[in-house]
Formats: structure tokens, C-alpha cells, sequence
């Protein structure tokens, strides 16, 4: 008998597996671009090959999510097929193609071509993950796309904070994948099984075991949202990181982290929902309280911003500790005006670091306002945007989590998250302030370093390109509310 | 169609100011063109508005998101169209008297000013309870930066202190909102019944209580009424505060009756304290707007006393007395504004004597200041006896208060007068500091002229504000 007759190789369902195929082959080109094509070509070669990788990645997730009215399993029931996956693969297909608009305008002379083969294999990472239909496959994403985000963040060889920040990054992440991996193996040892659906259904031999596994697998992905208290890593990664990877990292990685919580603790543990519930809220409760206190104390723009990511984290656990349909609503709306403001404002952060040569502070920013209006207006609507104030997607995002804590009965929950908003206000007017009111004289020295640099199309396009979405997730809740009604039907409530 | 141009006006008339290039000077007329715009479509509502329906009037209404059962839904009831007239009016006055002054950074002033008015008339016209808390909310992105820019010396901290105090009671509304909302199955405050939950009712109330402002919740208002620009005051006072009007009557009378009669002391004794704090605040205040400040809190809290009074001629005369305490207090804000534009300061120890050789602006002065002191016969003594009336139901205790305030306010007023006519010359008054100008006449004069006919005629709002009896008229024979 032959060895291949015995091995019944699985059936591939190419067009569910193909959104991060197609960011493979965007990273593949990149990196042959970077042999072969000559240098000054390399980088508009690299950015088009990347783009375009983003593009048809998220027109195949759109087709996905058309064709996928029901979840199924693929490649062995390693890999999930649904509307979840296929909603996420498109945010994040979207936050990519931003990041490389953002990045295009980098002073970066080496490494080019790797820069944006990263950034696409990193996408592609993310969209496997999203799709992970066991433990193993989990695992596998995670470290796909982290490995990729390390060597990014480091990417800036020459300067230290970044070097320092990719160290910093792959030691807490390596923890963090420790982590996950154990409570994968304890959960499997409680099970015997892998897949999600399998380990619902199963019956443990050891319940101890199982919540051991469980909650080390919560505390693996919160390392990878940013939840406090698995953060640490946050604000120092974020401040080291080229621009452009931190708002990538800032929407995406977070984005995917959260949609994997989600899908995990409800398709795997809704018989422990009773302990999870409780954890996530804990966790959502100790990342508003420290990201929005840590936040107010910042003068780094970077650094605040990181800080308000972890906070933002907390408001989108909400979500998933209501342990409803409302929630899980709530959760994947929150992620597009959240990751549009995140972007947004890392791109404005990103011109301003380019302009001046040095690090963004709350100083430095002063009279951006006046001086670029675009820029400060937009960067304005992200942080009303990020504070929930109207006219903004946030608004709507808080309002549904809350709403999905109140049918939960989590009434504490909104009251902690409205004192947090409160809190938060301070700090987001603060970018506001010194937008507009620092006083000429604090500017003075301020030179802007080696000329104004010309205006870049893309960089303003993709902020330009967050402004609407953030605005107009306001305006247009119905219909996005109904991808994420779609999407939220994919779990099992 | 009409509400829903009347709010959308405004808003598109600012993002055309911001983002057209035009030099300043044509930016300003912009400005003033539209905000002109709002009144005439505004009296074109008027004149097709049937005061004897007691149903919502020129109404629009759309699906915003079906599952949570929240929609766009806008309209006009008797009461709200005049405080919407109120907004646009005072919006009108104010931006022009932008354009008098030439701020400069025109593009991003008139700009926020055409939102601000838009926002202001969204929240009056608001039929569901997510998008009353969207325009009450967007009514602070503008102020926040209009005091922070152009405000005076200690404008940051004013604006801090005014929206950590505004944030911190709002919010506490969204909470009640969202309870409320999903505890009715809809955000509709039409289709919506009552509730009896205080927490939820408190949410409520905080927030409007932050705005108005009542008594413990008062501590944003003199630095941010001070150091505000004078016409960015002017609405504060005029047209802001009487968006917690707004709520008090349509949501907290008509949603949370049982709440509302356990708590009607605290909130009369509360506003009957305010009212006599800030009447003696007023007194004591070394400038202009200092006293028109704690005047406004005065005047206010006199609002709300007869918003809870529970009766018809309470809640009627609460919204007479808005429209006139609005127009009075921007009045005397833009009056204090013309005052430092000619002597840099608005304290009394600078001021004096400028009834010399200053016919106009003592007339004028003169003229608000009766109003202001509410001298019979005025819109404003209509308004404040309808609501004194009103509250004797609840205690002849609080009628008393109230008398004693007016008498309070006669005193302030009269010392506001005297500081800036009458005495000797202040120092900072220049023997060639000119008269009231043209420009400026045609900015305070209409609103003059509008007090001077309510007085002739105050049931021109009074009997068409509530047809079918105020919200409160069939609860409170319930309640004890």
C-alpha cells in the first residue's frame, strides 16, 4: 500500500482560505521586489504590491462574507469559515491598506521592501487568526502575525527606542504566547480536544483544568489587546514603533485580539460563562481604570495614545463580558470608528513627526491646529471620536456596549464606563487644547526640520479616508449595524 | 421638513464658512447670511404653526437603527418652537455681533457659531431620546473651543471646569438614557410611557441641574461666563441653559412623574436657595457680567421653581420667563461687550458716569434694566408672577422667596445701572469714548423691541405654548 493512498488529504476550500493567501503573495512580491527590482522603484513597487495585497484580500473577504451564510468548517475543521472572520478580514484589510498609505511618506531608506512585506504577511496573520478554528490554528496565527509585528517595530534599526521597543515587544509577547500555548495544552488535557466546537461539546474530565486553561488563554489574548493588566508592553512598544506600525498595531492587532476573545470564549466555554463573564468584566474594569488614569499624565502623543487604546479595550470588553448578540454588536461596530480614530490619529502624529524631525508631544503639537488645518480638524474628530462625543461612530460604539451591559444586568459596568468616559474627556480635549489655545510663544522653538516637507497624497488621503469613517459611522448605523448583526450570528448564543 | 431644515441649515451653513477660502470680511457676511436664513425660516415655521394642536408640528422622522428602536425624529410643540426662536434670534444677534467686532481666525469663529445655533435648535426639536443627547452633547465641541480661543485671560481653565462639570452630568444621562430606553423597548419620546426608577430620573436631572445651572452644581459658571467672549456668553446664558428647560419639561415632567413628586421639595428648595444666592451673588459683584452671571443662575433657578410648581401657570410662565430672561441676558452681554470695547474693562470701579454725553447707551442700558429688574408691566414680570402664582399651590413659603428675589433683583440691577451711568467718571471711562454705534444699535435694539412687544402682549406665548395643558396637569392630580 502506498503511504499517500492511506493519508486522506482534506478538502481546501480555496476561496474561504484565500483573504490571507492573498496577503502571502503581496508579502512573496514584496520580498522579491526587494532582490530584484532596483531601489528607486523598490518603494513604489513595495507599496503597490501591498496595497493591492490589501485590496484583494478585503474584496475576497467581502465576497466571503456574501457566500458564507452559515459557518463552516474547513481544512479539517482547523479553520472556520464565517461571516465573523470575514467581517474582521475586511476591517483589517482596510486598517492595512491605511497603514501603508500612512507609511509610504517614511524617511526610510533600507529595508524597504521588507517593511511592506511584513505589513502584508502581518495582515495575512491576522486574517488566519480571525478564522482559527482550534487551539492549535490559534496558536498559530498569533505567532504568524506577531512574529511579524516584532521585526516591524524593530525595523527602524538605527534608532535605539526602536531596537529597544522590538526587545520589549518580543519578550512580553513570547510570554504572552507561553501563556496561551499552556492553557491550550490544559485545555486539551481536560477535553481531549482541539477544536472550539469540539471543546463545547466535549465533557471535561477535570473542570479545575479546563478553567486553569481557560483563564491562561484569556490572559494570552488580553497580552495581544492590550487589556491592562497585560499592557505593559503598550505605551514603550507603541512610542518605539515607526509610526505607521503603531497605528497599524493600534487598529489591527487589537481588532483581531478582541474578535478572538470573543469567539473563542463564546464557542469554546459557554458552559463557564459564569466565570468568564466575570474575568473579562474584571479585566474591562482594570483596563479603563488604568489606561484612562495612565493616559492623563502623559505628554508623549504616542504614549497617550497607547494609553487610550488600553482604556478603549476596556469599553469593547464590555461587549464581550455581556455575553449577548447585543454585545458582540456592539463589539464589531466599536472596532470601525475605534480603528479609524486610531489610524487617523497615528497618521497625524506620523506627519507631525516628519515635519518637526523629533517626537510628538502634547508641546509639539501646539498650534497644529492653525497651522494645518486639515490635519487639526481631523485630528480633532478622532479624539471626540475616541471620547464618544456625537457626530462620531464612538458615540454609537459606547452606546451599544453599554446597552448590551444593561440587558446583561451589568448595570455597574455602564456606570464604570460612563465615569471613565468621564475621565477620558480630559485628556482627549487636552490634544484638543493643544491644537488650538497653546499660546504662540510655547512654539517658538519649534523649527520645522529642513523645510516643510511637500504634502503627502496619501498620507492625507488615509486620513482624510478615517475622517469619513469616523463621521460616518455616526450617520450610517443601520447598514453596518446589520454586517455586525450578520457577523454576531456566527456565534453561538 | 421645515425642523429639519432648520437644524440643518446652520450646520451646513458652518462647514461652508470653514471650509470655503473666503477672506474674512466676506466670511463674516457669510455668516451673518445665513444666520439671518435661520430667522426668516424660522418665522416662515411660525406663520404655518397651528398653536391649538397639541400634536408634534412639521415633523420628520427616519429609522437611525431599528434593533435598538432609536430614530431620527424631529418636531415642534408650541413651548419648544418659541425657545427654537429663542436659539435662532439670539444666534443671529450674536454672530453678527461677531462680524461688529471682526474676531479674527474668522473661518473656524463663524464657523463654530453656525454649529452652536444649529445644535442648540436640534436639541429643542429632538423627539428621540439618542438624538437629543447627540445635539445637547454637540452643544459643547464648539463652546469648548470658541471660550478656548477666544475667550479672555483664563479661558483654559473656564473651559476645563465647564465641561468636566457638563461631561460628568451628561453622561450620567446617557447611563439613564440607555436604561430608560431599553427598559421601554424604544428611545421614542413620543411612544414612550413613564418610569418610576430615581436613579434613572436622577441621571436626568443632574444633567439638566449642571446646565441650567441649580444650586450645588452652579461652580462652572462665572469663569465660564466671564471669560467666555461676550456673544459666545450671550447664547450660554440666553439659549444653552434653556436646553435643561427643554429637558426638564418634555422628558423629567412627562416621563418620570412618580420621581418627579418625590423629589419635587428638594428640587423647589434647591432652586428657591438658588434663586436667593445668586440674586445676592449678583449684588456682590465687582463687574458687568459678573452680575449678569449669577443674575442668569438667579433667573434659572426662578425657571425651574415654576417648572416643578406643578401647575399650569407654573410650567407656563417657566416658559414665557425663558424667552425673556434669554433675551434680557444676551442683551446685557452684548451691552457689557460694547462696554469694555470702549473702556478695555466691564468692573464698576472703572466704570461710571457715562450717561454724560452718552444718550444712547443710557437708554438703552436704562430700557434692559427695567426689563431685566422685571418692572410691572414688563414680559419679564409677566413671567415671574405666572410662576410665583404657580408655585403658591406648593407653599406660600416659596412665593415668598420668590418676592424677596425680585426685590433682590431690583437692588442688583439698580447697582448695575448706577455703576455704569451714573457716579462720576470712572478712570477708565475717556470723555471721547463714543455713544452706541449704528452697528451696534441694529444688534440690541430687535431685541429690545422683541421684549417691548411680549410685554405688550405675553400671551402671544403663554397661550400657545401648551394647548392641551402642560405635561404635568394630569400627573399632579395624582400625585399628592
Amino acid at each position: 500500500m502506498i503511504l499517500g493512498a492511506s493519508i486522506a488529504s482534506p478538502h481546501v476550500d480555496w476561496l474561504g482560505l484565500s483573504p490571507p493567501l492573498a496577503l502571502l503573495a503581496a508579502a512573496a512580491a514584496c520580498l522579491l521586489g526587494a532582490v530584484l527590482v532596483p531601489a528607486a522603484a523598490r518603494r513604489a513597487f513595495s507599496v503597490v504590491c501591498a496595497g493591492a495585497g490589501f485590496v484583494v484580500a478585503g474584496a475576497l473577504a467581502v465576497v466571503v462574507f456574501d457566500r458564507s451564510p452559515a459557518q463552516q468548517l474547513m481544512v479539517a475543521e482547523s479553520l472556520t469559515r464565517d461571516r465573523l472572520a470575514a467581517l474582521t478580514q475586511i476591517l483589517v484589510a482596510g486598517f492595512g491598506l491605511a497603514a501603508v498609505l500612512v507609511a509610504r511618506g517614511d524617511r526610510r531608506r533600507d529595508h524597504v521592501g521588507e517593511y511592506y512585506a511584513l505589513l502584508a504577511a502581518a495582515g495575512g496573520g491576522m486574517m488566519f487568526f480571525v478564522s482559527a478554528g482550534n487551539l492549535m490554528t490559534l496558536f498559530l496565527g498569533l505567532e504568524w502575525f506577531s512574529i511579524a509585528l516584532y521585526i516591524l517595530v524593530a525595523l527602524d534599526t538605527h534608532r535605539k527606542e526602536s531596537l529597544e521597543a522590538g526587545l520589549k515587544y518580543l519578550i512580553i509577547g513570547s510570554l504572552g504566547s507561553a501563556i496561551l500555548l499552556f492553557g491550550s495544552a490544559l485545555t486539551y488535557g481536560a477535553t481531549g480536544a482541539l477544536g472550539f466546537n469540539a471543546i463545547r461539546e466535549a465533557t471535561p474530565t477535570d473542570t479545575t483544568l479546563l478553567v486553569a486553561g481557560m483563564a491562561m488563554i484569556i490572559a494570552g489574548l488580553a497580552f495581544k489587546a492590550s487589556a491592562a493588566p497585560f499592557h505593559m508592553w503598550t505605551p514603550d512598544v507603541y512610542e518605539g514603533a515607526p509610526t505607521s506600525v503603531t497605528a497599524f498595531m493600534a487598529a489591527a492587532t487589537k481588532a483581531v485580539a478582541l474578535v478572538v476573545v470573543l469567539r473563542v470564549l463564546v464557542t469554546a466555554f459557554p458552559a463557564q460563562a459564569g466565570i468568564w463573564t466575570v474575568a473579562i468584566a474584571v479585566i474591562a474594569v482594570a483596563s479603563l481604570v488604568v489606561g484612562n488614569l495612565a493616559a492623563l499624565a502623559q505628554t508623549s502623543v504616542k504614549r497617550l495614545l497607547a494609553y487610550s487604546s488600553v482604556s478603549q479595550a476596556g469599553f469593547m470588553l464590555i461587549g464581550v463580558a455581556a455575553n449577548n448578540a447585543l454585545g458582540a454588536k456592539g463589539l464589531l461596530f466599536y472596532l470601525i470608528p475605534y480603528g479609524a480614530a486610531s489610524i487617523g490619529a497615528f497618521a497625524v502624529v506620523a506627519a507631525r513627526e516628519r515635519e518637526l524631525g523629533r517626537e510628538v508631544t502634547l508641546g509639539t503639537l501646539g498650534g497644529l491646529g492653525w497651522e494645518r488645518p486639515f490635519h487639526g480638524v481631523a485630528m480633532w474628530v478622532f479624539m471626540l471620536g475616541f471620547a464618544g462625543f456625537p457626530f462620531t461612530g464612538g458615540l454609537i460604539g459606547k452606546f451599544y456596549v453599554f446597552a448590551a451591559a444593561y440587558k446583561a444586568g451589568w448595570w455597574w459596568l455602564i456606570v464604570i464606563g460612563v465615569v471613565a468616559t468621564a475621565v477620558s474627556i480630559y485628556y482627549y480635549l487636552g490634544v484638543v487644547r493643544s491644537l488650538y489655545m497653546r499660546p504662540a510663544s510655547a512654539r517658538a522653538d519649534l523649527v520645522v526640520a529642513g523645510g516643510s516637507p511637500p504634502t503627502d497624497v496619501a498620507l492625507e488621503i488615509a486620513i482624510g479616508a478615517a475622517v469619513v469613517v469616523t463621521i460616518g459611522s455616526f450617520f450610517f448605523v443601520q447598514p453596518l449595524i446589520d454586517l455586525a448583526t450578520k457577523a454576531a450570528a456566527s456565534l453561538p448564543y | 421638513m421645515l425642523t429639519s431644515l432648520l437644524i440643518v441649515l446652520p450646520i451646513v451653513g458652518a462647514l461652508v464658512v470653514f471650509a470655503a477660502p473666503l477672506p474674512s470680511e466676506a466670511t463674516a457676511s457669510l455668516a451673518v447670511i445665513v444666520a439671518l436664513a435661520e430667522v426668516v425660516l424660522w418665522v416662515v415655521t411660525l406663520v404655518g404653526f397651528d398653536f391649538g394642536s397639541p400634536m408634534l408640528q412639521d415633523a420628520a422622522q427616519r429609522t437611525w437603527f431599528g434593533d435598538l428602536g432609536v430614530s431620527y425624529h424631529v418636531g415642534f410643540y408650541g413651548f419648544s418652537l418659541w425657545l427654537a426662536g429663542l436659539a435662532v434670534v439670539l444666534g443671529a444677534a450674536s454672530i453678527g455681533f461677531g462680524a461688529w467686532l471682526r474676531r479674527d481666525r474668522a473661518r473656524a469663529y463663524y464657523g463654530l457659531m453656525l454649529f452652536l445655533v444649529g445644535a442648540v435648535v436640534g436639541v429643542f426639536a429632538s423627539q428621540d431620546l439618542l438624538l437629543f443627547y447627540a445635539f445637547f452633547e454637540a452643544m459643547l465641541i464648539p463652546i469648548y473651543v470658541l471660550v478656548g480661543v477666544w475667550g479672555g485671560p483664563k479661558r483654559v481653565s473656564a473651559t476645563i471646569t465647564f465641561v468636566i462639570y457638563t461631561m460628568a452630568g451628561s453622561l450620567l444621562m446617557l447611563a439613564s438614557i440607555i436604561v430608560f430606553g431599553l427598559s421601554q423597548g424604544t428611545f421614542s419620546l413620543i411612544d414612550s410611557g413613564s418610569s418610576g426608577n430615581e436613579w434613572v430620573f436622577l441621571g436626568f436631572m443632574i444633567a439638566f441641574a449642571v446646565k441650567a445651572p441649580l444650586l450645588p452644581f452652579h461652580g462652572w459658571l462665572r469663569a465660564a461666563y466671564t471669560e467666555a467672549p461676550p456673544e459666545v456668553a450671550a447664547l450660554l446664558s440666553g439659549v444653552v441653559s434653556k436646553a435643561a428647560v427643554y429637558g426638564l419639561i418634555w422628558i423629567v415632567l412627562r416621563h418620570f412623574p412618580g420621581p418627579v413628586a418625590s423629589w419635587r421639595t428638594v428640587v423647589l428648595v434647591l432652586a428657591a436657595a438658588g434663586l436667593v444666592y445668586g440674586s445676592l451673588l449678583a449684588f456682590r459683584q465687582p463687574d458687568v457680567r459678573g452680575v449678569v452671571a449669577y443674575s442668569s443662575m438667579g433667573q434659572m433657578s426662578l425657571i425651574v421653581l415654576g417648572i416643578f410648581a406643578s401647575s399650569d401657570l407654573g410650567i407656563t410662565g417657566a416658559v414665557l420667563h425663558s424667552v425673556s430672561h434669554g433675551l434680557v441676558s444676551a442683551a446685557l452681554f452684548l451691552l457689557a461687550a460694547t462696554l469694555i470695547q470702549r473702556t478695555g474693562s466691564d468692573r464698576f470701579a472703572d466704570l461710571g458716569g457715562m450717561a454724560k454725553g452718552r444718550p444712547v447707551l443710557a437708554t438703552v442700558v436704562m430700557v434692559v434694566g427695567m426689563l431685566t429688574l422685571a418692572v410691572p408691566g414688563s414680559v419679564n414680570f409677566a413671567g415671574e408672577f405666572e410662576i410665583l402664582a404657580g408655585v403658591f399651590t406648593q407653599g406660600w413659603g416659596y412665593a415668598a422667596v420668590g418676592a424677596v428675589a425680585i426685590v433682590l433683583a431690583a437692588m442688583y440691577t439698580l447697582r448695575l445701572i448706577s455703576g455704569v451711568l451714573h457716579r462720576d467718571r470712572g478712570e477708565a471711562v475717556r470723555a471721547e469714548s463714543l455713544d452706541l454705534r449704528a452697528g451696534e444699535l441694529l444688534l440690541i435694539v430687535p431685541l429690545v423691541a422683541i421684549l417691548l412687544a411680549l410685554s405688550v402682549w405675553p400671551a402671544s406665548i403663554t397661550d400657545r405654548s401648551f394647548p392641551s395643558g402642560p405635561p404635568l396637569s394630569s400627573s399632579s392630580a395624582a400625585s399628592p
